[in-house]
């Protein structure tokens, strides 16, 4: 029995890390058009938003069938979405002050519904903490296949809009001006995004999720100065990320997988920011003291 | 209505219009998800605190959990200065990774202190009342957080008003500010403290989330509203209480989350405002549009017709039945722009001719000469 035990914790070390690494992969590589374009913190009020999607989904069919609940997470997610594309379109008010009422409000009236669904007194609905951190521990070999087919969907249209997508990021005027449909591909991208977010969130929950599409994106940037490294880099480190923090909280008792990941991919981070040739801050100092003596040099031959 | 009733909607009322007048300027400075960073990134300092105190209302909580958001703002400012991160990002780094750190000393150390997750993160105003203030031999001198509420309340309305010059210049015109010597970085922690200060003090009665909504909301709706910044400030705290005593209401009656139910409120009053607002509302916007079309293609018609008036064709090219072939127009749309025009007295009928009349000759040489 002892080895059973063993074998088991093993076997779901396994899964959870694979379903992490997939995960990670998926939420690196298009976290990074989401930090290119100013937008790190959509991935945030879109996981809020999601919130009312999973009760309303809940409520409606009565099921916690995890893909019915994904499915109105993702509904409600990308809702929220198109009303933040929205109002910014049509009122002089910022990006950032619409995501947050988005974010906040979106994820009030989700919990209203969940009161609700608690008054009705059905007690086994899972509770609010593990839309907001996840449980990566309860993850199940179908649960892994889910993100992969989906996540895979997600990284194969991007891939196959890749020129498209290059061209948003980078010069969204240029593109319109050649006739591309800019707010068709906006809001294709947005809706990846939102597959990619649904897929974390049962994983490492609503609040880490946009962690996950930032760190890895923003340590990848530091390395590389093209689109194509920087979203395989990404999608590595978000990888790396996700497998190092399952295997870190499986060391000892008690510490919550989503949180282990989410610092992993901020550790990568800082070793990027700090390390990272050319633009890192190590570099950046060698460069600075190089010019200095350089510029000394000529000044006394002078 | 009973006392606790009451105590509710004053807390609630209290709590949002201090939320509300620093939400301002996080606004205008394009700073609003700062009040979402904060908000989640003092979870660690919270949790350390109640490791110390033992109690979710010691002063001392508020102070670590407050100094924690300020090192939040710091931490993001470092990160932005290398230059490396972009704004946005930076915010997108820091708080989920100050957050993690307090999910995973809360859940290492859960079972030796009672620390209720759902309590910190969703906060419970219907539980607030019966925190009552002991003191001075009476056992009750009204809810604690009202009191805390208040001073925070009032702190953030002597810092406005002392430094309103200040933050006007700062926010408007930073550079500015800063050439005249004012002090743009000692407004700017300045205003990020009363932010964290306010923020600690309001996740007690609606948790760390739905503060924002307390914070982005009032003012975001003021901002459709008016362009100057002591109306948008009165504006905001007025919203901010109905969307309080709104929302207080409207889970009395379903018997839902009341934080819930203000942040819902918070939408759809915005969502109103959105809708009806003069000049900047969704219908001012859509009328707009259609009456730009049918002054546009009124403009046509009577360039049309003063181009030909006159000359020989002119018969011809004035027919009312003939007009949407010359003009290239759908007769219905033709039909509907000749009446247009007839009800603006910018043309006259003549029989089978439309002809132009002086105010309708002045539009159509004004527009030429243009």
């Amino acid at each position: 029995m002892e080895d059973l035990g063993i074998f088991n914790h093993f076997y779901t070390l396994i899964i959870v890390s694979a379903g992490a690494a997939l995960l990670g992969t998926v939420s690196g590589a298009l976290g990074s058009y989401a930090v290119l374009r100013r937008q790190s913190l959509l991935g945030d009020a879109i996981s809020h938003a999601a919130l009312p999607g999973i009760a309303i989904a809940f409520l409606l069919t009565g099921s916690k069938t995890p893909l019915i609940l994904v499915l109105g997470a993702a509904i409600a997610g990308w809702l929220g979405t198109l009303l933040i594309m929205s109002i910014v379109r049509l009122t002089r008010i910022k990006y950032d002050s619409v995501l947050a009422i988005v974010l906040s409000t979106f994820f009030g009236f989700g919990l209203v519904l969940h009161t609700l669904i608690q008054r009705t007194g059905n007690a086994n609905q899972a509770g609010l903490d593990t839309f907001l951190f996840g449980q990566a521990a309860t993850m199940l070999e179908s649960d892994v296949l889910t993100i992969g087919i989906l996540g895979g969907i997600a990284l194969i249209v991007m891939l196959i809009f890749w020129k498209e997508l290059k061209l948003l990021v980078f010069d969204e005027g240029f593109a319109a001006s050649i006739g591309f449909p800019i707010r068709t591909l906006d809001i294709l991208l947005t809706s990846l995004l939102v597959v990619a977010i649904v897929l974390g969130l049962q994983a490492v929950g609503a609040v880490l999720m946009s962690a996950m599409l930032v760190a890895p994106a923003v340590a990848a940037r530091q390395w590389t100065d093209r689109l194509r490294l920087m979203v395989f880099l990404a999608a590595c480190f978000g990888a790396l990320a996700g497998v190092s923090g399952t295997i870190i909280s499986s060391t000892a008792s008690r510490i919550p997988t989503g949180p282990t990941i989410v610092l992993c991919a901020t550790a990568v981070v800082g070793f990027s920011i700090v390390f990272a040739p050319n633009r890192g801050l190590v570099w950046d100092r060698i460069r600075h003291q190089r010019n200095r003596r350089n510029l000394k040099m000529e000044t006394s031959r002078n | 209505m009973e006392t606790s009733q009451i105590e509710i909607q004053l807390i609630a009322i209290v709590t949002a219009v201090a939320c509300a007048l620093p939400g301002v300027f996080l606004v205008l400075r394009r700073m609003t998800l700062m009040s979402d960073a904060i908000s989640h990134a003092i979870l660690p300092g919270i949790v350390i605190a109640f490791f110390l105190t033992e109690s979710l209302s010691s002063p001392l909580l508020i102070l670590a959990a407050a100094g924690t958001g300020v090192l939040t703002v710091v931490f993001v400012e470092l990160l932005q200065r290398t230059k490396l991160v972009k704004a946005d990002a930076a915010i997108g780094l820091t708080f989920p990774a100050l957050f993690s750190i307090g999910v995973i000393l809360i859940s290492r150390f859960a079972g030796n202190v009672h620390l209720d997750m759902d309590a910190v993160l969703l906060g419970e105003l219907a539980y607030a009342p019966l925190n009552k203030l002991q003191a001075f031999g009476y056992d009750d001198l009204g809810p604690v957080s009202l009191y805390v509420m208040g001073m925070i309340l009032v702190l953030n309305l002597v810092f406005i008003l002392v430094f309103y010059k200040e933050l006007k210049l700062v926010t408007f015109d930073a550079s500015l500010a800063a050439a005249l010597g004012f002090a743009p970085t000692v407004i700017h922690y300045g205003l990020m403290t009363l932010v964290s200060v306010t923020t600690v003090g309001a996740f007690d009665a609606v948790g760390s989330i739905l503060v924002v909504a307390l914070i982005a909301g009032p003012p975001v709706t003021a901002y459709l509203m008016t362009d100057r910044l002591s109306r948008m400030l009165m504006l905001s705290a007025l919203i901010g209480s109905v969307n309080a005593v709104s929302g207080y209401w409207v889970a009395f009656l379903f018997d839902v989350s009341i934080a819930g139910s203000i942040a819902t409120m918070t939408l759809l009053i915005f969502g109103f405002v959105f809708l009806v607002v003069p000049n900047r509302g969704l219908i001012a916007i859509a009328r707009r549009h259609a009456r730009q079309k049918w002054e546009f293609a009124q403009t046509m018609l009577v360039i049309h017709l003063f181009n030909h008036e006159g000359l020989p064709e002119a018969e011809a090219e004035s027919a009312i039945d003939g007009l949407h072939e010359h003009l290239s127009w759908d007769p219905g749309f033709t039909n509907q722009v000749v009446r247009y025009a007839l009800n603006n007295r910018c043309v006259s009928r003549k029989e089978t001719q439309l002809i132009l009349t002086a105010h309708g000759r002045t539009i159509a040489q004004k527009t030429l000469v243009q």
